[in-house]
């Protein structure tokens, strides 16, 4: 139960990767595919972060030029790695809508059981 | 068919939660992943940077060849969206 | 396909928004070694000021004040200016993208790296900006 106190933020983080990878296969409308896939990588950024923090730090920028104790101040080096996800994130969705427009125009549909009817024609 | 899909998930998040029990606790200064390397950049970002701001002198200066590779990621995705969609003309629109 | 907005409101306050959106995301890029900040920030608002300007304004008048085949040449010249300061230092004796080894006179070590990181983020804002505004562009050309 003490694990429960203690770890709170990677199991929220881990209720919203479920809830991202649910919609990623549940639904059958791409559209919503891509928001579940969007839902998903926010989820992971989240974990990532929130192994960064530290009781009583703050932001890691140092407040004078010689206090550079390291207890002071959180991890600095997952905030770095997230700041390659998130624009990873927008280039994945920027690809992803552009795909979808290309079929739509083609097919006019966006449903996945009409659009693999509509391809085999 | 789609309870087979929630079971799945539940199966899922089930197998994390028992895999995140051994992750250190919420804010431990003592973590594994503080005490590496990360003091050293606390320590020598000043003297060899002049730099107050870790997270930028850690992004552009100690780890710049990661951001190299990442701007070439959305430089090719805007190219990619180019390609597919089609240019524009020379005199309109 | 973006059609010029109905109200005369909206189509002011753009006017008088876009040039303070563009100071503040200058204001983000420059303090990035001191606040929270830096190149890829300032890159993404400035491409939410242009993104306005697109919305609010219409196709005709926008395209005429920020041309859509400008966003890719910008984002080449934002990845030219990164790969370049790493080819210059290894042109001048150092390892590829050490600020170090710079070749600029009177001034030491740390602060040639200091001026590498600034002049590294401006070429990763510039590549941002591009890009982003190319693919805004792009999504919403006509047939």
């Amino acid at each position: 139960m003490e694990a429960l106190l203690e770890q709170y933020p990677y199991y929220l983080s881990t209720v919203l990767l479920a809830i991202g990878l649910w919609g990623m296969f549940a639904k059958r409308n791409l559209m919503k595919k891509l928001i579940g896939m969007t839902i998903f990588q926010v989820a992971i950024i989240l974990l990532f972060i929130s192994t960064s923090a530290k009781a009583g730090g703050t932001f890691p920028a140092l407040i004078s030029h010689d206090i550079t104790d390291p207890t002071l101040y959180v991890n600095p080096l997952p905030h770095v790695l997230m700041l390659t996800a998130i624009v990873v994130m927008v280039a994945t969705s920027g690809v992803a809508l552009a795909i979808l427009l290309l079929i739509y125009r083609r097919y006019h549909t966006l449903d996945e059981t009409e659009l693999l009817e509509r391809m085999r024609e | 068919m789609k309870w087979l899909g929630i079971i799945l998930i539940a199966l899922f998040a089930a197998f994390l939660f028992y895999a995140e029990a051994d992750m250190p606790a919420y804010g431990d200064p003592g973590a594994p992943g503080s005490v590496h390397v990360t003091p050293e950049y606390i320590e020598r970002t000043y003297e060899d940077t002049h730099t107050p701001n870790i997270v930028t002198s850690v992004l552009a200066d100690y780890r710049g060849y990661d951001t190299l590779g990442e701007t070439t990621v959305i430089f090719t995705a805007g190219l990619i969206c180019y390609l597919l969609l089609g240019g524009w003309k020379r005199n309109d629109s | 396909m973006i059609a010029r907005h109905n109200s005369l409101i909206v189509n002011i306050a753009c006017r008088v928004i876009v040039p303070f959106i563009f100071l503040y995301a200058l204001c983000v890029i420059m303090f990035g070694h001191y606040s929270p900040g830096g190149g890829f920030q300032g890159g993404t608002i400035l491409a939410a000021g242009v993104i306005l300007m697109r919305l609010c304004l219409g196709k005709e008048a926008s395209y005429k004040k920020f041309p859509p085949r400008l966003g890719l040449i910008l984002g080449g010249i934002g990845i030219l200016i990164y790969s370049g300061t790493g080819l210059a230092a290894l042109l001048a004796g150092g390892n590829y993208l050490d600020y170090a080894a710079l070749p600029v006179q009177g001034m030491d070590i740390p602060d040639r790296r200091y001026y590498g990181i600034l002049f590294v983020e401006l070429g990763v804002a510039l590549g941002v900006f591009g890009v982003l505004t190319s693919i805004f562009d792009s999504l919403t050309k006509e047939k």
